[in-house]
């Protein structure tokens, strides 16, 4: 009797082939930043002056200072608003309206870019009409758009990791003698952690990642990175964005380790 | 759970910020889209809401007229179903063979494959839609390859192509297939497969009479998980897709902001959402029962 699990070379060959295809792009480009040829993917011989000219780009910079701050922001209110709502979901049984209220928190995991975009620019205008805020669209207005869309995801991660854990664990808190506040600060949230910082980085790397919903809801206050990236990217390729896409991987490189590291201790509870 | 006061905070404080940023803006885009057209900022004015000599005007259908009577509009929208169903199908068809790949590669090999699907995401959406333009474009990696080694003698028109905007889509959207097939093939009991081995049926027969059958649910959510969001893309098809073909993202895109006709982009968000209404409901009754 065989005992292996069945093994099918062409989903081998599949596996090879859809990595090699996910990372073509991402090799060229690291090698590449590095090339001092001004034809992006041309080889020039090694250079670093594509990361000295980006060092020097003062608007990329502004942009990405920018970017950062509301992606902090936004992540946090999204790990918080989605914690909440997952939490609600998943541990307070039925009560009126949960059924809208689940409908409404997974509504921005389906919806198409353009159309959030489009309907919280919408609100913002006519807000701004009938009571004179928000008076500039911008970081703040960037910052309420992405916290909507992670709290989506960071319920949806949160509300999945409760449904995994049972109930009767904070029942036995009560049981014990706990307060619902002490229950839920001694039990719940830790259990909850691990699923609260997937959430929150899964926010921040969509609000660092987004054009769209950005380009709608800003005015010409607030320009994020990646909306100074499609500009170049329409207007012509320069091997900037390559070294910028080096310097990016190279953080997300270290917080993704970061939270790797964080999630494990987490685990390890 | 008994209803605390603090419990209940929890509870309509959430409620408070989706029904304010995601109810209210979704009826905005209604009320927009039969809005009447305005000089102004913003340029419409509200349907009931008179103001500009327009006491009693109702509703306003001319936007909503304009996209079903014009041919361009509903080019856009079986351009995008196209475009997206041809995505979703190519990320089927390279994503079942990885997650297969990767839940028979065993559990220490998981946790790393995996990673090493997910890790090129972290150089950004827009960096690696980049690189795709480096390497098809006239002066690209390709053409460049191609040309030195002698094998043609004028570059390709490789970029701006329907080729170019599926694979840049593909790309994008292959994680997203392969995250819920996997999920789906690793509850899966190998043992089922070896039963049927063992009573006679090829590998092959053991594989289509047993396995697909119980994947097709997770099949048919990653199909849907990426066709929903490929439907209304827009930087994809803006930057690798060719200029003529539109899909709906890009025409609501251009509508608003270039031809600052509000009505009629928050008439295209409508009649987006209507038609995303099915596979979005099928796709959470398929989420439920799992």
């Amino acid at each position: 009797m065989r005992r292996r699990p069945l093994s099918l070379p062409w989903a081998w060959i599949g596996l090879g082939c859809g990595l090699a295809f996910l990372w073509l792009p991402v090799v060229l480009l690291v090698v590449y930043a590095f090339s001092a040829d001004r034809i992006p993917f041309q080889w020039g011989g090694f250079s670093l002056r594509w990361f000295e000219a980006l060092a020097a780009n003062g608007r990329l910079l502004e942009a990405a200072w920018l970017s950062l701050r509301v992606a902090l922001g936004a992540a946090s209110l999204a790990t918080l608003l989605g914690g909440a709502l997952g939490w609600v979901l998943a541990r307070h049984g039925p009560f009126r309206g949960r059924a809208i209220l689940g409908g409404l928190a997974g509504a921005p995991l389906v919806l198409p870019d353009v159309v959030i975009g489009l309907s919280l620019l919408l609100l913002f205008v006519l807000l701004e009409g009938a009571t004179g805020w928000p008076a500039e669209r911008g970081a703040l207005t960037i910052l309420l758009a992405h916290a909507t869309i992670g709290a989506a995801y960071a319920a949806v991660l949160a509300q999945a990791r409760l449904a995994e854990m049972e109930p009767e664990l904070e029942d036995a808190a009560r049981d014990l003698g706990a307060g619902p506040a002490t229950a839920f600060l001694t039990v719940t949230l830790p259990l909850m952690a691990p699923s609260l910082l997937a959430g929150w980085l899964l926010a921040f790397t969509l609000s660092l990642d987004d054009v769209v919903v950005a380009s709608f809801v800003s005015g010409p206050a607030g320009t994020t990175l990646p909306m100074v990236i499609f500009s170049m990217l329409r207007l012509g390729l320069t091997p900037e964005v390559n070294a910028l896409a080096v310097v990016i991987l190279g953080l997300a490189g270290l917080a993704g380790g970061l939270g790797l590291l964080a999630l494990r201790l987490l685990r390890r509870r | 759970m008994r209803a605390t006061p603090a419990a209940l905070l929890t509870r309509l404080l959430p409620a408070a910020w989706l029904l304010a940023l995601v109810a209210a803006p979704l009826l905005l885009v209604l009320a927009i889209a039969l809005s009447w057209p305005a000089d102004g900022v913003p340029p419409f004015t509200l349907p009931w809401s008179g103001g500009q000599g327009s006491e009693g005007r109702g509703a306003n259908p001319e936007a909503f007229a304009l996209i079903l009577g014009d041919g361009f509009y509903g080019g856009a929208f079986l351009g995008s179903v196209q475009a997206a169903g041809a995505t979703a199908a190519l990320c089927l068809l390279l994503g079942f063979p990885m997650a297969l790949g990767i839940v028979r590669a065993g559990p220490a090999w998981r946790g790393p494959l995996l990673l090493a699907m997910l890790l090129p995401f972290w150089t950004g959406f827009l960096p690696r839609l980049g690189a795709w333009i480096g390497i098809l474009r006239d002066e690209g990696w390709i053409n460049g390859v191609l040309l030195s080694l002698g094998l043609i003698e004028a570059p390709l028109p490789l970029l701006y192509s329907t080729p170019a905007l599926l694979l840049g889509m593909l790309h994008a959207y292959l994680p997203f297939a392969v995250l819920p097939l996997y999920a789906s093939l690793s509850r899966l009991d190998p043992a089922l497969e070896e039963a049927a081995a063992d009573l006679g049926a090829g590998r092959w027969t053991a594989f289509a009479t047993v396995t697909l059958p119980l994947v097709a649910p997770g099949a048919a959510a990653a199909f849907l998980l990426v066709f929903i969001p490929a439907a209304g893309e827009y930087v994809i098809p803006e930057l690798l897709g060719p200029p003529g073909a539109q899909m709906v993202g890009r025409v609501l895109w251009q509508e608003f902001f270039q031809n600052r006709d509000w009505p009629v982009a928050a008439a295209l968000a409508v009649l987006l959402l209507l038609a995303l209404l099915l596979p979005i409901l099928l796709f959470q009754r398929l989420e439920a029962r799992r």
